[in-house]
């Protein structure tokens, strides 16, 4: 043995290699969090111009019969694009004109058309109304574009122009309504989540409404049941292997099963849910068996002494006692199909959805897939949507997850 | 292959007819269990079971007849619905192949949704009214025969109820085996897996060899499908991609395996209760974040740090390096093995570390020659599982490693992996008939093997280590 200076420095240092792991396991995490939330948060604000808008009726309905069809064919882009030409006189050449007119949001028409429509004593008069600008404007307004040496000549131009408007006190940002009602679109500005978080919704409801009771049934069945023999030792090892079987195999059964099989309607949270369904069960049986495990024989003694029926027993004594631990890895489970996104590319739920599903047949994506699909996306403003959507799906998940650890705090016995 | 839809037209009545049979098992139950409890009044309590198992076993005769009724049609409607509606049309309009035959039944199944029938043609609406025609009579069909066996199963039941009769036995002996089906369906889904998997995978080995599949050195199905000799391009091999998968796996291992371990041993020897109630918890948060935050962290963050760090000093790192993919995969992985790793070296027993402490070690000497040589065998079976899991993560390759299949071990360079193709080749049109699609397939085959012998051997170890202290 060496010497015990030298054997002290050793301990120590391996004490050290431990907590330096820790450590960066740790550093890890804060820096996903940190990184994920600094690129995140600005989305829920957003930037609007304040405009002076004139109702002029000769754009809206020139021929004054104020019927729905009239208005619904006005054009309302030329009210708000007048208005802004008005504030920067001194822009004539076309293509800065252009520019422009590219520095407020597009959907801006739409708003001032629902305006009209809402009230329309507004026809004639001039109002302030806050529209939503460009996304390439929005990103400037943050700083999101970089230096500002390093702007292309247009930003340069729109960045001017938002200094001038910001002196005007014509600038503010407000919280981003779009992001949370609206389903997706290819414009950044009126991309929302509303629709992912109602796929995820209805997906989940098919995955818990099934795999809580055939989760339960199953683990009530090996744990009290079964006698041990070759088929109920086949089930475990089978069980056992499902629970690490790749989550994308699972979507590969789903679609060469549930939709080609079955014709069940692509893109769908019925067929998500079921394949989440499956991916599921393995977690739920498992924690299912061990929380009944964790019931003292006694229980089931003291039942079958007063003359229950084996059934009887098991679901009016055990079961109850047990329901808490079987809940806890219930939504331990549902937690992990929330944040599943791999096997719901195989089965269709990758699509452009712009609808907010309303059912468990119509075409729907999910929370994690739109992260997907707008971390693919070209434009600059959907990384901080991208960041967004992060943070709402991490949020449900720490709420679940807290749901789980309360449940096991409040309800865990010890025999 | 001929894509069946039953959904559409006459989803919502199916319903209907579900919530009125299950209301009639509620009115089942209390008819049989007032039947029985008027049977105490006139007897005396000498039932053999309780009144309520009588009314359970009413309802479950309303109810079971009905849904196998009900199941029965599920699986044979939709066909004799288009087959009945394509008997209609002209014989020219059917004699095509199989892929005509149901584009033909789309656009039925279109019209009858009510997507323009005033521009359908004469014949098709002639299809179309004759589909929608059997639809009603189907629905009518089904209700009237279902609510017949709903009620026939009733009846015959509850001639049953007398005294002597062991209603509970019988309600017991059906719910049972409702349990055994539950615990089937676990075989039932790896049957399913297996044969979905299989029969694609046949289906593309006999378009392409399978000793090509397995030894090919190229792999770029997009080439083989603007070509019509596909068989003969050889661009199905899937080396490039196990290599890919391989290299990932192994720099997210050795990301993964000392950290994980070390902090799995510094949390269950060193650290006090207080550190490690807090730890323990930050580090299974780790575990919790989903798969596609990791690949959108390894894209966004870490894929462009580790290009401009090697810029810096003067190497050449693609944008999409497996170097990146690998140190997220890594960092994905940390608490699976901790905890693994966790487990087991809790599970050494205690008069082993005594020992050793008596015989004067430190604390890291018994860690490094007592505890770790006793928990080995369950530290590599938990080593094992991190591994089939690297393979199989999915969204973080396909998020930051790139497309294109190299045959390189260099960690700086772009490879593909098995799950990034597998998602590639699924997502957008889908083609039954071609190699590209059932190339998906095969590969959901080599993937499912190769995580299934890591599985079975890793869990085979553990377990045999965990009796041995048991």
């Amino acid at each position: 043995m060496a010497g015990l200076g030298k054997r002290r420095r050793a301990e120590l240092r391996f004490r050290a290699y431990g907590l330096v792991s820790i450590m960066a396991a740790l550093v890890f995490l804060v820096l996903l969090f940190t990184s994920i939330v600094s690129k995140g948060y600005s989305a829920f604000l957003y930037t609007n111009v304040a405009l002076d808008i004139t109702f002029d009726p000769q754009l809206i309905d020139p021929e004054g019969s104020r019927s729905a069809e009239a208005l619904a064919s006005g054009d309302y882009d030329a009210l708000w694009k007048s208005s802004i030409y008005k504030l920067f006189p001194e822009v004539t050449e076309r293509q800065k004109k252009r520019a422009l007119a590219g520095f407020v949001g597009s959907s801006a028409g739409q708003r001032l058309r629902a305006m009209v429509k809402g009230d329309l004593s507004l026809i004639g008069s001039t109002q302030r109304v806050w529209l939503p600008v460009d996304d390439t404007i929005d990103m400037l307004a943050k700083g999101n574009l970089g230096d500002t040496a390093e702007l292309s000549d247009k930003n340069k131009d729109s960045l001017a122009w938002l200094t001038e408007l910001q002196n005007q006190n014509r600038i503010r940002k407000a919280i981003n309504k779009e992001f949370f009602m609206n389903g997706d679109s290819r414009e950044p500005e009126a991309a929302g989540i509303w629709g992912a978080v109602m796929g995820s919704a209805f997906t989940l409801m098919v995955t818990i409404g099934l795999s809580l009771p055939i989760g339960i049934a199953a683990a009530i069945y090996l744990e009290e049941f079964a006698t041990r023999n070759r088929w109920t030792d086949l089930i475990e090892v089978n069980i056992n292997n499902l629970a690490a079987v790749p989550s994308i195999v699972f979507g590969l059964l789903g679609l060469a099963v549930f939709i080609n099989l079955f014709g069940l309607p692509r893109s769908s949270p019925l067929v998500g849910g079921l394949v989440l369904t499956l991916m599921t069960l393995p977690v739920i049986i498992i924690a299912g068996r061990s929380a009944l495990k964790s019931v003292p024989p006694s229980v089931r003694e003291a039942a079958l002494g007063i003359g229950a029926s084996p059934v009887q027993m098991v679901f009016h004594h055990v079961l109850p006692l047990a329901m808490p631990g079987m809940l806890t890895g219930a939504i331990i489970g549902t937690a992990r199909a929330l944040g599943e996104s791999a096997p719901l590319l195989m089965i269709g739920m990758v699509a452009f959805i712009v609808d907010v599903p309303t059912g468990l047949t119509s075409p729907a994506t999910v929370l994690p897939v739109q992260i997907y699909l707008w971390a693919d996306s070209p434009e600059r403003a959907f990384v901080e949507r991208t960041s967004a959507a992060i943070m709402v799906l991490l949020v449900f998940l720490i709420v679940m997850n807290g749901l789980a650890v309360y449940l096991r705090k409040r309800y865990e016995r010890r025999w | 292959m001929l894509i069946c839809r039953s959904y559409g037209v006459n989803s919502l009545e199916k319903s209907t007819l579900w919530v009125l049979i299950l209301l009639l098992g509620v009115v089942a139950y209390h008819f049989g269990s007032t039947r029985a409890r008027s049977l105490i009044k006139t007897n005396g309590p000498k039932l053999n079971s309780l009144p309520g198992f009588y009314g359970y076993y009413l309802a479950l005769w309303a109810i079971l007849p009905a849904s196998l009724v009900m199941l029965f049609w599920f699986l044979g409607e939709s066909h004799v619905i288009t087959s009945g509606a394509l008997a209609v049309l002209p014989a020219e309009m059917t004699q095509g192949d199989v892929n005509q035959l149901s584009l033909l039944v789309n656009a039925i199944r279109n019209i009858a949704a009510g997507s323009g029938y005033e521009q359908a043609d004469p014949t098709m609406r002639a299809a179309v009214d004759r589909y929608l025609q059997l639809g009603r009579q189907s629905n009518l069909l089904l209700t009237v025969l279902s609510l017949c066996a709903s009620l026939a199963g009733v009846l015959y039941a509850q001639r049953q109820i007398a005294p002597e009769f062991r209603a509970r036995n019988q309600v017991e002996k059906v719910l049972t085996y409702g349990l055994i089906g539950c615990a089937l369906l676990a075989i039932l889904t790896t049957v399913g897996i297996v044969l979905s998997v299989l029969i694609e995978s046949v289906r593309f080995f006999q378009m392409v060899p399978i000793t090509e599949f397995l030894f090919g050195l190229k792999w770029s199905p997009q080439i083989a499908m603007r070509s019509d000799q596909v068989g003969s391009s050889g661009a199905f091999g899937v080396i490039p991609l196990l290599v890919g998968t391989c290299l990932i796996s192994m720099i997210a291992m050795i990301v993964a395996v000392p950290i994980g371990l070390l902090s799995a041993i510094y949390l269950s020897e060193y650290a006090g209760p207080r550190f490690r109630s807090i730890a323990k918890p930050l580090l299974e948060i780790l575990a919790g974040i989903p798969t596609v935050v990791y690949g959108f962290f390894a894209a966004l963050v870490v894929a462009p740090f580790i290009r401009d760090l090697g810029t810096s000093i003067g190497l050449d790192v693609s944008s999409e390096s497996a170097l990146a993919a690998g140190l997220v995969m890594g960092i994905m992985i940390i608490p699976f093995v901790c905890s693994l790793s966790d487990d087991f070296i809790n599970a050494v027993p205690q008069s082993l570390r005594d020992g050793a402490y008596a015989l004067g070690a430190t604390p890291s000497e018994t860690i490094r020659q007592v505890i770790m040589p006793a928990a080995l065998p369950g530290v590599v079976g938990g080593i094992l599982l991190a591994v089939s899991r690297a393979i199989g993560e999915t969204m973080i390759v396909v998020m930051a490693a790139g497309l294109s299949a190299n045959l390189t071990f260099n960690p700086l360079s772009a490879v593909t992996t098995v799950t990034t193709q597998i998602v590639t080749l699924l997502v957008g049109d889908q083609e039954f008939d071609s190699p590209k699609t059932l190339a998906a397939f095969a590969l959901g085959l080599v993937l499912f093997l190769l995580t299934l012998a890591l599985n079975i051997l890793a869990l085979r170890i553990v377990r045999k280590y965990r009796e041995q202290y048991e």
